[in-house]
């Protein structure tokens, strides 16, 4: 079950924005993100916006896709000129999903091209597509790279088989080194994403998995802990005592067996749930996110965000082109946030990186809640002296509370 | 034909109006109703042994409640008289009834039996010269079925007993009229047999109660003398005064006076209940009816007070009554503390109609401003309560429920405390409790489970009496703080159903008491603290600071809990740190949804009651408060 829709007001057939939209965009970055609904099985704990192709009646949107999407590439440059928004090159586009990989190469390929077609690239682009092991080949991958992909992020979620079966995932474990060696032959840069605290994972299980991805010597890797998502098959099998249920406590320890791990391995933590090798191996289409630059979202269920007006698109692939193909705006509702919302959001969002917010930018009560964060050991107390506001390890494990504790009440 | 001050004598029946039912064709006027003719009577019996039943075929044979508007315990209007299946108010309905071709006048008091509000007995049996001890004929005698007979013979009734139910296959007739016999003389077959559910030998009762209950008597010429037995406040007529006329006669328009107070008010209404309010010319001797004023408070028309007229008063008033007393009290508070004066207001009209409550503001630092209210028993403060939610659409916290205690200092000064938070904290010389006296019946196998029940209660016996071979009586003196709450779960959980309990206050004794303490990360908790025995102390704390460990959710720091006498910790717990709370998860643009979650979080850190820099969410209060014991007390 896809995870559902915010509310928000209703959003206009032709896609302009707001006013606000405009101010200051050119001082922001622009960034593409093109999202693929489809996966080959549905696993048991995602409810991304991602449809199997049962679920969707056949292949036939899928092998259409492409096209679709690059109908809404054209659509939104339209808009964003409307709108009065400057020209600006992509400084990152991201291929998510769902599987992007499940297409065709060249399809991903072709979005790709519309889109720069449409905007251009910046020279250093980063250009990243998710990918799970299983449905890469070491000639998609080259013609990923042959294409103008820099990055690929594979699923490979755990290393014990165990593990794997109550994810529902599908992979052979032995395929991912494979697949990381032909997209590093391929000139890819590497990422791995990792989920822990999976129902039946042992601490053992945890730093096996830890290890054997730190042992493919990835550029990056992404942590997550499982979260059990309402609606979802993993939802009912706990629900039902089929599968042990999630304790906090052991993602507490596994997230700081991982950060360990990790430092010793060398890569350092620039956001809550990543890691990166060197400050350029960060993600940068992960920090435009969380920086709150501007970036177009296209597919199903896609978010988008300019200059403090987020928007999202309707979820079902058919009613997605069914309205582009009826020239009209995807979006299914947005919000325009005000100052007090930005300013939540700004700390919300800077307040899981390791670089952290600029302590005079923030409001008096909130500088003012630093030292008790201090004195809990939540936040760093030199950088504070020095003027930034930086969680430390037992912070970024309550990040979500210190976030609570800085805003006003 | 209208209503003359001369009393007519009995009439005989052709002579009157209309039919009223195929059983009393007629009925008496009210103001012109011969005291002859007149029968008072009240329904006393042990919970449940089926009054309101038997009220209900009652009215149906006089023909005072016609078939279709004909319902289950017609007497019990209040929604939460219905809903629980017992009576909480009295009522009095005068009903027709015709014996041997005379036209009778019947007012009929069904009571309440639920020890709670045995003062609701005791006013109506004011109003009565006789009562119908009804005794369910499965059960036998119970223990207030005992308590409102000694009543009834103190207010020097006629009685007559009746043993209900007889329908039921587990009737044992033969032995529980030989029980009654034993107890108030007379022979086994005088005990009458009906069944309230399908009105066997209740005509027969009601023959049986002109027969033997005596006319009331009066001086229809001496200045008016009426006892009031009953005060409501009713949001559309003002306050409606129940009286039972004694001497002389009320007429409407009238002024009348309060005896106590002096207070003269205009009487703008008099009727009777039959059952519905029907007005009439004025009630004469022996006559129960209702007067309406225009008072807006009822204690301006207090019960036991007697009402008499301007113009001609009565120089003696008639015998007084007291208020009952409030024996547990509890803080009771808004959730949300802008209903505060919402809550004041209910109360205030609450008070109106219920003379046993009463209340005073009080603070407390976990619960904001609330009211301390001091209650007739445990049913008394849910039953309000749940009125309280219900009608002014409250959410409200109770604490747990106390006694009063009678403190005295070293320096002689003598302090009542009702809230554990006021108790002294500098030397004490002694402290006094309200002491009970219980009377458990029960068979006589379980004589040893109950008397380790008393025991542990600290109980002390005061005797054991055979009511029959197989029942006893058995009389234990008690603090009313061991008995008030779990007490009575117990004794029918360890008689497995049979015993059966009554208790009346029996002054107090000087006890080892302590006020227990809880804290949360070293502060304290006032809405927590209790007073208890010496011995139970421990007891409690390890109960509480468990329960509140399961409760309050884990913070972000370790949070000790203790139960503390003074300044020794008696038992301890702590709720360990949380060490996650971080979405980690890869939510890619959708940000909005991520801070619709913090909006969610952060309105629920409102709804937290800060206890220094714990945050304990108000369920955890109003489960913590909530003691297991006052769940699901509707029966008792
Ligand atoms: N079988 C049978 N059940 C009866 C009879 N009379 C009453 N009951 C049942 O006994 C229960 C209690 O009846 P009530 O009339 O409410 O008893 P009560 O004495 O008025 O109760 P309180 O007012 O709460 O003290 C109900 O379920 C009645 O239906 C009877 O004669 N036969
Ligand atoms: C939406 S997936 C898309 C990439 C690809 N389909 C895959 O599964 O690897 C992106 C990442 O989100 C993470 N993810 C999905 N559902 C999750 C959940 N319920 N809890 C934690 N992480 C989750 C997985 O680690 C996954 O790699
Ligand atoms: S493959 Fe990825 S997107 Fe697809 S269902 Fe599994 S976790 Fe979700
Ligand atoms: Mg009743």
């Amino acid at each position: 079950m896809p995870s559902t829709l915010p509310l928000g007001d209703p959003a206009p057939g032709d896609g302009v924005l707001p006013g606000q939209a405009a101010d200051g965009a050119a001082g922001r970055g622009f960034s593409l993100y093109a999202h693929i609904p489809f996966c080959a099985v549905r696993c048991g704990y995602c409810d991304f916006n991602t449809y199997t192709a049962t679920e969707l009646g056949g292949g036939a949107s899928q092998d259409a896709y492409a096209a679709t999407a690059a109908s809404e590439v054209t659509f939104a440059a339209r808009a964003m000129q409307e709108s009065g928004l400057p020209e600006r090159k992509l400084a990152t586009v991201f291929f998510g999903g769902g599987t992007p990989t499940l297409l065709p190469a060249r399809d991903l390929v072709s979005v790709l091209r519309s889109a720069t077609d449409a905007w251009g690239v910046s020279q250093d682009a980063e250009i990243t597509t998710e990918a799970n092991p299983d449905s890469v080949s070491q000639d998609s991958l080259r013609e990923l790279a042959d294409g103008g992909f820099t990055r690929v992020s594979f699923g490979m979620q755990s290393a014990v088989p165990h593990v794997l079966r109550v994810l529902d995932r599908t992979h052979d474990p032995a395929r991912v080194p494979q697949a990381i060696e032909w997209a590093r032959t391929a000139g890819l840069k590497v990422s791995v994403d990792l989920i822990y605290g999976t129902p039946g994972e042992s601490e053992l299980d945890w730093a096996t998995s830890v290890r054997t991805a730190l042992s493919y010597q990835p550029d990056h890797i992404s942590a997550y802990s499982l979260i059990v998502e309402d609606g979802t098959k993993l939802a009912a099998q706990i629900r039902r005592g089929q599968v042990p249920g999630i304790e906090d406590d052991d993602h507490a320890a596994k997230y700081t067996l991982a950060d360990a791990l990790f430092q010793a391995a060398g890569l350092a933590w620039y956001e809550v749930s990543n890691w990166a090798r060197t400050p350029e191996d960060a993600c940068r289409h992960n920090l435009a996110y969380w920086h709150g630059d501007d970036w177009w979202g296209i597919g199903p269920g896609a978010h988008s965000h300019i200059g403090g007006v987020r928007w999202w698109n309707v979820k079902h692939p058919t009613a997605y082109a069914g309205r582009l193909a009826r020239g009209q705006s995807p979006a299914a509702g947005r919000e325009t946030l005000n100052a007090e919302t930005r300013e939540m959001e700004r700390i919300m969002l800077l307040t899981r990186l390791s670089g952290g917010i600029q302590v005079d930018s923030l409001s008096a009560g909130a500088r003012h809640a630093m030292a008790q964060l201090i004195a809990d050991e939540l936040i760093d107390a030199r950088a504070a002296f020095a003027g930034r506001l930086q969680l430390t390890l037992r912070g970024r494990l309550l990040a979500d509370a210190v976030v609570r504790r800085l805003l006003p009440d | 034909m209208y209503p003359t001050e001369t009393s007519p004598g009995p009439v005989p029946v052709q002579q009157l109006g209309t039919p009223v039912s195929p059983m009393a064709r007629t009925a008496p006027v009210p103001a012109a109703t011969d005291p002859a003719i007149i029968r008072n009577f009240c329904i006393i019996a042990h919970i449940d042994h089926g009054k309101s039943t038997l009220a209900d075929r009652m009215l149906q044979l006089t023909g005072a409640v016609q078939q279709r508007d004909m319902k289950a315990q017609y007497l019990d209007r209040m929604d939460i008289e219905r809903e629980r299946g017992i009576t909480i108010k009295s009522q009095a309905v005068r009903v027709p009834w015709e014996m041997d071709g005379t036209a009778y006048c019947l007012n009929m008091i069904d009571t309440p039996g639920h020890v709670d509000f045995t003062y609701e007995v005791s006013r109506s049996l004011a109003a009565c010269e006789g009562a119908i001890l009804l005794v369910d004929a499965a059960q036998g005698i119970e223990a207030q079925t005992l308590a409102n007979l000694y009543l009834a013979m103190e207010n020097n009734m006629t009685i007559i007993p009746v043993l209900n139910k007889i329908d039921l296959p587990a009737a044992q007739p033969e032995k529980y009229a030989a029980e009654i016999a034993n107890l108030i003389g007379g022979e086994p077959e005088d005990v009458l047999l009906v069944s309230g559910k399908t009105g066997m030998g209740v005509e027969a009762l009601l023959d049986q109660i002109v027969r033997d209950i005596p006319p009331p008597v009066g001086d229809p010429a001496a200045p008016a003398r009426a006892m009031i037995f009953d005060s409501v406040y009713d949001t559309y007529r003002g306050v409606v005064t129940y009286v039972r006329v004694v001497d002389g006669h009320l007429k409407p328009r009238e002024r009348i006076q309060m005896m106590s107070t002096r207070a003269t008010h205009e009487l703008l209404e008099i009727g009777v209940s039959s059952p519905e309010p029907t007005v009439c010319q004025g009630l004469g001797v022996g006559e129960v009816g209702y007067l309406i004023t225009g008072v807006k408070d009822v204690r301006q028309s207090k019960v036991g007070d007697t009402v008499t007229t301007l113009h001609k008063p009565a120089a003696q008033s008639l015998g007084g009554y007291q208020d009952p007393k409030p024996m547990v009290f509890s803080g009771l508070y808004p959730l949300d503390g802008t209903d505060y004066p919402v809550l004041r207001d209910a109360l205030q009209k609450f008070t109106l109609n219920d003379a046993a409550l009463v209340y005073e503001p009080e603070t407390s630092a976990a619960l904001g401003f609330g009211f301390r209210v001091g209650f007739l028993g445990l049913l008394h403060l849910e039953i309000t309560r749940e009125r309280l939610e219900r009608e002014y659409n409250l959410d409200l916290i109770s604490t747990a429920p106390n006694v009063e205690y009678e403190v005295t200092l070293e320096d002689k000064k003598v302090l009542t405390v009702t809230n554990p938070s006021e108790y002294p904290t500098g030397k004490i010389a002694e402290v006094r409790e309200p002491m009970v006296a219980a009377t458990i019946l029960a068979p006589t196998e379980f004589v040893g489970a109950i008397m380790e029940l008393c025991q542990q209660r600290r109980g002390v016996m005061g005797g054991m009496d055979y009511l029959s071979e197989d029942r006893v009586e058995i009389r234990y003196r008690l603090p009313l703080a061991e008995i008030v709450f779990d007490f009575f779960d117990l004794l029918k959980s360890k008689t497995r159903g049979y015993g059966s309990l009554d208790w009346k206050a029996d002054g107090d004794q000087v006890s080892d008491l302590v006020k227990v303490d809880i804290l949360l990360q070293g502060e304290q908790v006032d809405a927590f603290s209790a007073i208890t025995h010496r011995d139970k102390a421990y007891a409690y704390g390890v109960m509480m600071t468990g329960k509140l460990r399961e409760l309050i959710p884990r913070q972000q720091f370790e949070v000790p809990i203790q139960a503390a006498i003074g300044a020794r910790i008696i038992a301890r717990e702590s709720i360990r740190a949380i060490r996650k709370d971080v979405l980690a998860k890869c939510y890619g643009g959708d940000i909005t949804r991520k801070r619709k979650l913090l909006e969610k979080q952060k309105e629920g850190k409102k709804r937290m009651k800060m206890v220094g820099r714990v945050e304990v969410p108000q369920e955890a209060f109003i489960a913590a408060l909530s003691s297991d014991e006052s769940k699901d007390k509707s029966k008792k």
